[in-house]
């Protein structure tokens, strides 16, 4: 009886699996602030669900309440506190500027995704887990994406959610291989995690307000009149 | 195994009677979610019926192509839906008669000449639709050929048949990331082959605009009627392809009675009707993509299909 069980809960994990590989990808795609952080409460949900299936399956009461303050902190806090502080200008703009255009950037992050299969290829492969064989790669994968949208984005917002998303996909593969991960540690990036939305949107915002764009790359160097910034 | 030739039939008159159905209820649907009262949803029929009663007019200066080209397209979805499982979940009489791969060369075959055809009749919108279809054509090839890939890597097989048994034999396999990854980039490949709204507007009536439509503009009469009613084929026989070997190979016929052949067709369309409402979701939530805009899509849809490659060749577990 608990073989099929078992069965089950692995392939509902594998399931959310293919879904935050799908959501990375989604978030290299989409051009607006708004699509992304969407892409990235959808990516936080799904490796939640993970947490709490291992966490069922493995009777472990510390997973399922990490998936309890990755919830709370990314699905509802993070955006509630990006919402509250970004001008609605910078929140909806479209056509965010990248370094890399969209199509290479897929094809990088696919890249990416098969050097994660290959990285993680050696040490899934001392174990006969599922769980791991589904959640290492994946989450290594989330994570080399999501550090590939650090570098490309221009926008501090998106970049930002680059940031969000790498932690993501540690997040994923940490609860596979390390299910009694010390919850203090946990809440403590979380909270960390919060306290960095915080500080870049803030800084953000007063950004925008003096110099009417939160571009990065336009930050790079020190002019005297503010209009003239790309 | 006379038994199975006449089930092979069955399953060929499955796809002629209900493709205009399907596509009736599709824009029943549509104007309904839009607030509007819609055409009913024997509209479709009643073309075909005005279409082949009407006169004939085919221009002097065209080919053999531009008079061949309809039956061509009536008759490939026949030929593809004889290799597919449609209504039962064993292999019928012809279903070794080609594989996936196959199939998706003979559509693209009606692909083809419904692009020469366009082009052979001088009119100037055809042309430039017969080559946006292509571009999206051949976007789509490469999303076509790794989702096959993928598939026997995971079945070992191409037969759809076989195919579909793997994934109702193991739900490791079914629910594995690969299957999720597959089910997206092929869903994608549907809406642009079958010029639906993130690609092509079907109910656009403005020839600069037009991709798919294009490509019968010079038809009058039966030819009409014949292009009509085979698009409408290819796009049920690509949502059965999606919907019975891919998304949900349950409610098929599992043995030869006759009754449960019978039980197999309405719960076919079920599933065909539940996936209607996710096309309407999607055709009313969305707006049309800009030309150049279609090459992304497309490009995500291959990432994904060659992600599932991936996952398929390295994640699978136990392995």
């Amino acid at each position: 009886m608990s073989g099929t069980h078992t069965q089950l809960i692995d392939g509902l994990n594998a399931l959310t699996a293919g879904l935050v590989l799908l959501s990375a990808f989604g978030m290299v795609t989409t051009r607006q602030v708004q699509g992304v952080i969407r892409f990235l409460v959808v990516q936080s949900l799904f490796v939640a669900a993970s947490a709490f299936l291992i966490g069922f399956d493995r009777r472990s009461t510390d997973l399922v309440e990490l998936g309890v303050i990755m919830i709370a902190s990314k699905v509802i806090t993070i955006p509630w506190v990006l919402r509250r502080m970004l001008p609605g200008e910078v929140y909806e703009r479209r056509e965010i500027n990248q370094a890399v255009n969209i199509p290479s950037s897929l094809l990088l992050a696919l890249l990416l995704a098969i050097a994660a299969e290959f990285l993680v290829g050696p040490l899934v492969a001392t174990t006969s887990d599922p769980v791991i064989h589904v959640n290492l790669p994946i989450g290594m994968a989330g994570l080399l994406i999501g550090g590939y949208t650090l570098i490309a984005r221009r926008e501090a917002i998106p970049q930002l959610i680059g940031l969000l998303a790498m932690e993501n996909g540690a997040f994923f593969a940490g609860i596979s291989i390390a299910p009694d991960l010390p919850l203090i540690a946990e809440l403590a990036i979380a909270i960390d995690v919060i306290l960095i939305a915080v500080v870049v949107g803030l800084l953000t915002r007063n950004i925008t307000e003096t110099i009417g764009t939160s571009e990065a790359a336009a930050m790079s160097e020190l002019r005297e009149e503010p209009h003239s910034w790309r | 195994m006379l038994r199975t030739v006449v089930y092979n039939l069955v399953q060929l008159l499955f796809i002629l009677g209900f493709a205009p159905l399907y596509s009736g209820v599709l824009s029943r649907f549509k104007e309904n979610v839009q607030s509007r009262r819609g055409p009913s949803i024997l509209q479709p029929y009643r073309d075909l019926w005005k279409l082949f009663h009407k006169d004939e007019v085919i221009s002097s200066q065209t080919t053999w192509i531009f008079r061949f080209t309809p039956y061509l397209v009536f008759v490939v979805p026949l030929f593809v839906a004889s290799l597919i499982p449609v209504l039962t979940d064993y292999p019928l009489a012809f279903a070794f008669m080609g594989d996936m791969l196959a199939a998706g060369f003979f559509l693209g075959l009606g692909g083809f000449f419904a692009a020469l055809a366009a082009v052979d009749t001088g009119n100037p919108y055809g042309p430039m639709g017969a080559s946006r279809t292509r571009m999206v054509g051949f976007l789509a090839e490469p999303v076509f050929m790794i989702v096959f890939f993928t598939v026997s890597f995971v079945a070992q097989s191409t037969i759809p048949y076989i195919v579909q048994q793997q994934w109702v034999a193991s739900p490791a396999a079914f629910f594995s990331p690969a299957h999720i990854l597959l089910l997206i980039a092929f869903f994608m490949l549907i809406l642009a082959e079958g010029g639906k709204i993130p690609v092509d507007n079907p109910t656009g009536h403005f020839e600069l605009a037009m991709i798919d439509e294009s490509k019968g503009l010079e038809y009058s009469g039966r030819g009409a009627a014949l292009m009509k009613w085979g698009g409408q084929m290819k796009f049920l026989v690509l949502t059965c392809v999606f919907l019975n070997v891919l998304l949900a190979p349950w409610g098929l016929a599992k043995d030869l009675f006759v009754n449960h052949l019978l039980l197999a067709i309405p719960l076919t369309l079920l599933k065909i009707l539940l996936f209607t409402v996710i096309l309407v979701v999607i055709e009313t939530s969305l707006a049309k993509l800009r030309l150049f805009r279609i090459s992304e899509f497309l490009g995500a849809a291959f990432i994904i299909s060659v992600a599932a490659m991936i996952a398929s060749i390295f994640s699978t577990p136990g392995v």
